[in-house]
């Protein structure tokens, strides 16, 4: 069950985010979400959230982009219709490869790109018409929001925040997603 | 400051020695009388070797039927053909590696000068590092110059054939063409090209050494100008020396590309040599300064400008290859038949295993992953160099032995000894250079 009260706690400067992060955890308080309104360099590793895995996906498909040129220029212009187009040798696919490479490595791209985007779109939960989770609207201009579970310690927690720079703590009722 | 150990200049004591006895071996060996070769064709034959070039002589020989005067005469130039490949294997295995090593200090240069230019902030810790390298490239590019000349004037036209005024006489084409190539002009714009380069190389260091001691910015400044002037010289010589010094010994063949090819093999090469001597240097405790962040980088490079080569490589072969005109093809249909396992092998050694090996964040900021890959890359480009020399030189008869191996190791031996002499002679960390700290402080 998730905890049904979270503390929103609020900072205007992501330096003192950052070290805010690192007290929190060494604090062995577990950080729920943190809302930035820009990409905070180093903050994933002071999360200690888990690297992405998300290029080796990439290289997957590029390999699978790279055996559908493969077949489909092998089926296409070697077995199933081997004309003579200007003298290119279609005897075997290896002879009129370097002829098939642009589209090999096009392909290649092709399939790297497009479907890491829409695994990064999957995994982000990212799509249109879905209802933007955000729980103050100022964390995309100018403030940083970090959200921590309460398990009926709000008093010590609070202390806690307010010492690494908090600006505005909130305990908030989470709605269920 | 760093001291060159004793027992790496005995090692480069010990490959230049053993590579000056090879090379002289191969001069030895290489010259073979009218009847030598006689026989050893003919032994060929008989032992089913399956000589592409005896199986047309013979088929040749039997279609002129019995006109025997001419079967003979076609027989003598034949064996004169061979004879002339054997005799120079040698020359070409020496202008080969010479080559190699010159491109090395060259290719630096290059990157040492885009460093500078683009106010790079990553690389300064590895400035020093990379100015030993082109320590090299005076004395390198003289030695190719020195051997390409010879191969006219004291040898037997064993590389350039149109440096023989009896082949332009009876060849339409290369006479067409001895307004650019001849010799005098050949070797007036080749030291145009050496001074330019090592001009640059003088200032460039000296600016750099000056700079460690100065007061203010001026020599950083003045070196950032002429690292920008240098990199419009270069490019210009650079496309021009790789006519004169490697297309040419094709002298009826020619590609628009070539020089980019050139500066691509050259390039990465180069970065290669400075990832080496860099985990060599650090693996010895002079470059504490230089973290695994900087080797991801240079690791990078490795991998780009590899990939870089092969794009310029298909290129250059698929658009010939695809188009198929009689006169540009015979380039590539030469290797194809003679030097199918260098042809193709380099393409598998610069590029399949640079991709795999280096496409991976974590194994680039390996030392021992990074060594092993930049040794394959090395020997991939000398190979490349070996592609377009040998098949105009010694065609068919080509063998990497006694005087190939023998002339890497006389190179290898000089390149190590001038290098490591270099570094000696500065501190291997530039101080006040603007962008210093940055590039210590360098994270990935």
């Amino acid at each position: 069950m998730e905890a049904s009260k979270v503390i929103h706690a609020i900072y205007n400067d992501d330096d003192v985010l950052m070290s805010a992060v690192k007290k929190v955890k060494a604090a062995k308080h577990h950080i729920e979400e943190i809302y930035t309104p820009f990409p905070v360099h180093g903050l994933d590793k002071a999360m200690g959230l888990a690297p992405t895995r998300i290029a080796i996906t990439a290289f997957m498909y590029g390999l699978v982009g790279l055996s559908v040129a493969i077949t489909m220029m092998n089926f296409i212009m070697i077995e199933d219709w081997p004309q003579n187009i200007g003298g290119k040798p279609s005897f075997s696919y290896l002879e009129n490869m370097p002829a098939f490479v642009p589209i090999m490595f096009e392909l290649t791209v092709f399939f790297a790109a497009h479907l890491m985007v829409i695994t990064f779109y999957l995994r982000s939960k990212m799509w249109p018409f879905k209802k933007a989770e955000n729980p103050d609207p100022r964390t995309t201009d100018d403030h940083f929001l970090m959200e921590i579970a309460v398990h009926g310690n709000e008093s010590e927690l609070e202390n806690l925040l307010k010492e690494t720079g908090a600006v505005e703590i909130n305990l908030v009722d989470k709605e269920a997603h | 400051m760093y001291t060159f150990s004793n027992k790496l200049k005995t090692f480069s004591f010990i490959l230049m020695i053993l590579g000056l006895l090879g090379v002289g071996y191969g001069f030895m060996t290489s010259h073979k009388s009218f009847e030598e070769v006689e026989h050893l064709l003919e032994a060929e034959a008989h032992h089913g070797g399956g000589h592409a070039e005896e199986a047309t002589h013979n088929t040749h020989a039997e279609n002129t039927h019995g006109e025997e005067a001419h079967a003979a005469d076609e027989h003598a130039k034949h064996i004169e053909h061979v004879q002339h490949q054997i005799a120079n294997r040698p020359w070409a295995a020496l202008y080969v590696a010479a080559f190699f090593f010159m491109m090395i200090a060259l290719g630096v240069l290059a990157f040492y000068a885009i460093q500078i230019a683009s106010q790079a902030g990553w690389s300064p810790v590895l400035f020093r590092v990379m100015e030993g390298i082109t320590a090299y490239l005076l004395p390198g590019a003289l030695i190719v110059l020195i051997i390409a000349v010879a191969s006219g004037t004291i040898g037997h036209y064993n590389l350039f054939i149109w440096m023989d005024p009896e082949v332009v006489e009876h060849d339409k084409l290369i006479k067409g063409k001895s307004g650019f190539l001849n010799l005098p002009w050949f070797t007036i714009r080749g030291l145009i090209f050496i001074a330019g380069w090592s001009l640059y190389r003088h200032f460039s260091r000296k600016f750099s050494i000056a700079q460690d001691t100065a007061e203010d910015n001026s020599n950083f400044k003045k070196s950032f100008r002429i690292a920008a002037g240098f990199l419009v010289f270069f490019i210009y010589t650079e496309s021009m020396m790789s006519w004169d010094w490697i297309m040419s010994v094709d002298p009826h063949w020619f590609s628009t590309l070539f020089g980019w090819y050139v500066f691509a093999s050259m390039f990465v090469s180069g970065i290669t040599v400075i990832a080496l001597i860099s985990i060599y240097l650090k693996s010895r405790g002079y470059l504490e300064f230089v973290n695994e962040n900087h080797l991801h980088d240079v690791a990078k490079y490795m991998f780009a400008f590899s990939i870089f080569w092969t794009y310029l490589w298909f290129s250059q072969f698929m658009l010939i290859w695809y188009s198929n005109i009689p006169e540009e093809v015979t380039y590539f249909i030469s290797r194809f038949n003679d030097y199918k396992l260098p042809f193709l092998g380099m393409v598998a050694l610069n590029f399949v295993f640079p991709i795999l090996m280096l496409m991976n964040a974590d194994y680039k900021r390996i030392p021992w992953f990074v060594v092993m890959t930049g040794l394959v890359i090395l020997f991939g480009h000398y190979i490349d160099i070996f592609n377009m020399i040998m098949p105009a030189t010694v065609g068919d008869r080509w063998f990497i032995g006694i005087p190939e191996i023998s002339s890497i190791l006389l190179f290898a031996g000089l390149f190590i000894f001038v290098v490591f002499t270099a570094l000696t002679k500065a501190p291997l960390l530039v101080k006040r250079y603007p962008f210093r700290k940055e590039s210590e402080e360098f994270h990935y």
